[in-house]
């Protein structure tokens, strides 16, 4: 199915971290930060819980399901399809269907 | 409102000033034929520890050509098992199949190639070598052994109107990123600035060509254009600030808050030889000399774009005024911003010296140290 508003991104399509980008934990920053080449994101702990689960296996509603079971109760899909969507806009992410 | 203490984020580590090119705008120091013995194999494994504990992440490896340093396998899987994101900065030369292999497998990050024009004639003038073709091989084998392809171009009077050889190039090449970055006027490239400064006129053509490509390319490539700052009105915030988020070692083992910094007089870099970067950073009074905004004079002491700008650049308020706390003179409210209008202004007027460049080599830099 497409997405309303992003007439590119589905709920089966496969994101997965660029190449040349990498994320990992810094004590230092207390953050999750993405790293690609002379640049660094540091990432809200909200967007570090989405980007955790980018695995180059699981599919967009796969993602959702996860973290709907890991914060109960909270309505996630719209604020995951819209962080996915920026995230692959900035080319952090690609997408395979 | 002086910001509390923060980590460094960048770690330059320029591990020899040797170097097989001789490009005139080279940001090394021209007295680097003065600096002392380059740093052991075991220098440097510590430095990367300490920087890391000091919460440094990206990790810059240059030079000179850093590739002439036969421990550099041994540097990267150290920085890569410390969780470094490593980026090696080079020319090419001295790099090849196997060693791009074996530096992918000791954990390289990613290989920005530097090429100084879209032709052979002028991209081995200005290096004073013949390197153009084995450049273009090298790049070529970046991308098939999985690297992001990373090219770096340093822009002036002479390539700017080759602005669009240059972008198909890079398109000939599947580069993912490509760096159109304009000459600053720092080291060798201040000593060279009468013969590189473009006009006015060169740059806007030259930006609006990248423009256009941008919008055919798309995503495919990410472009960037950095603009030379002789030409703003405002100071580029310089590192973000000094001793804020950069640190850089050089061959020798000076620790500097930025790569020029070396050349300012009146300020003792610490050598990481005597003191822990630890110390460095937070205690040293070099790292401590511009930190914050207690140091400033008129007009940014009083100015609210000193919080955007933090004043511009120490080296090239240095070398554009004589004193390194003087406002940047790229600001238009210096008292020193005449300096920058009349070189712009020479640029256009065609002056250039009456000589050749000065071509960064061994000669040349002890000759320019006996000034």
């Amino acid at each position: 199915m497409t997405i309303a508003g992003d007439a590119q991104l589905k709920l089966e399509d496969v994101p997965v971290i660029s190449s040349g980008f990498r994320l990992q934990w810094e004590p230092a920053q207390q953050a999750h930060v993405l790293l690609y080449p002379e640049g660094m994101v540091k990432l809200s702990a909200s967007a570090a819980e989405i980007m955790r689960r980018v695995d180059g296996v699981s599919t967009v509603g796969a993602i959702i399901a996860d973290l709907e079971r890991s914060f109960p109760g909270a309505e996630l899909r719209a604020d995951v399809i819209a962080f996915l969507a920026t995230a692959r806009e900035r080319g952090w992410i690609g997408t395979k269907a | 409102m002086e910001p509390k203490l923060s980590n460094p984020l960048w770690l330059l580590a320029e591990l020899t000033y040797r170097c097989p090119l001789h490009c005139v705008f080279c940001s090394n120091p021209v007295d680097y034929t003065r600096s002392g013995p380059e740093l052991t194999t075991d220098d440097w494994l510590r430095v990367l520890r300490e920087g890391r504990e000091l919460g440094a992440v990206q990790l810059g490896l240059s030079g000179g050509e850093p590739l002439g340093r036969e421990d550099l396998e041994v540097l990267v899987r150290e920085a890569h098992a410390l969780g470094y994101y490593i980026n090696l900065i080079t020319s090419g030369l001295g790099l090849d199949e196997r060693r791009i292999a074996a530096l992918r497998e000791a954990g390289l990050d990613h290989i920005q190639l530097s090429f100084q024009d879209s032709t052979r004639e002028l991209n081995d003038f200005l290096s004073h070598t013949r390197t153009f073709d084995l450049k273009q091989r090298l790049a070529r084998l970046v991308k098939q052994h999985g690297y992001p392809m990373v090219l770096n171009v340093v822009l002036h009077r002479y390539n700017l109107d080759h602005i669009e050889a240059i972008l198909a190039m890079a398109e000939r090449l599947e580069v993912d990123y490509l760096e159109l970055a304009n000459t600053q006027y720092y080291g060798w490239a201040f000593l060279n600035r009468a013969l590189l400064l473009p006009t006015r006129e060169q740059l806007a053509r030259a930006e609006q060509a990248t423009n256009r490509f941008r919008a055919r390319v798309g995503e495919r490539m990410r472009v960037y254009f950095v603009v030379p700052d002789y030409f703003e009105k405002r100071p580029k915030p310089c590192m973000n600030g000094w001793g804020s988020v950069f640190l850089a070692i050089t061959a020798d083992g000076l620790a500097l808050p930025c790569h020029s910094a070396r050349m300012l007089p009146g300020l003792e870099f610490p050598r990481v030889a005597d003191r822990g970067l630890g110390w460095i950073w937070r205690e040293s009074p070099a790292f401590n000399a511009f930190r914050g905004f207690g140091w400033m004079k008129e007009p940014c002491r009083s100015c609210p774009e000193r919080f955007k700008d933090f004043g511009g650049c120490r080296c090239q308020a240095y070398l554009l005024s004589g004193d390194a706390a003087n406002t940047d003179p790229v600001c238009e409210f210096s008292p020193h911003h005449g300096e920058v209008v009349a070189a712009v202004a020479g640029a256009r007027l065609g002056v250039t010296a009456e000589r050749q460049p000065y071509f960064r080599d061994d000669r040349n830099s002890r000759i320019l140290s006996s000034r």
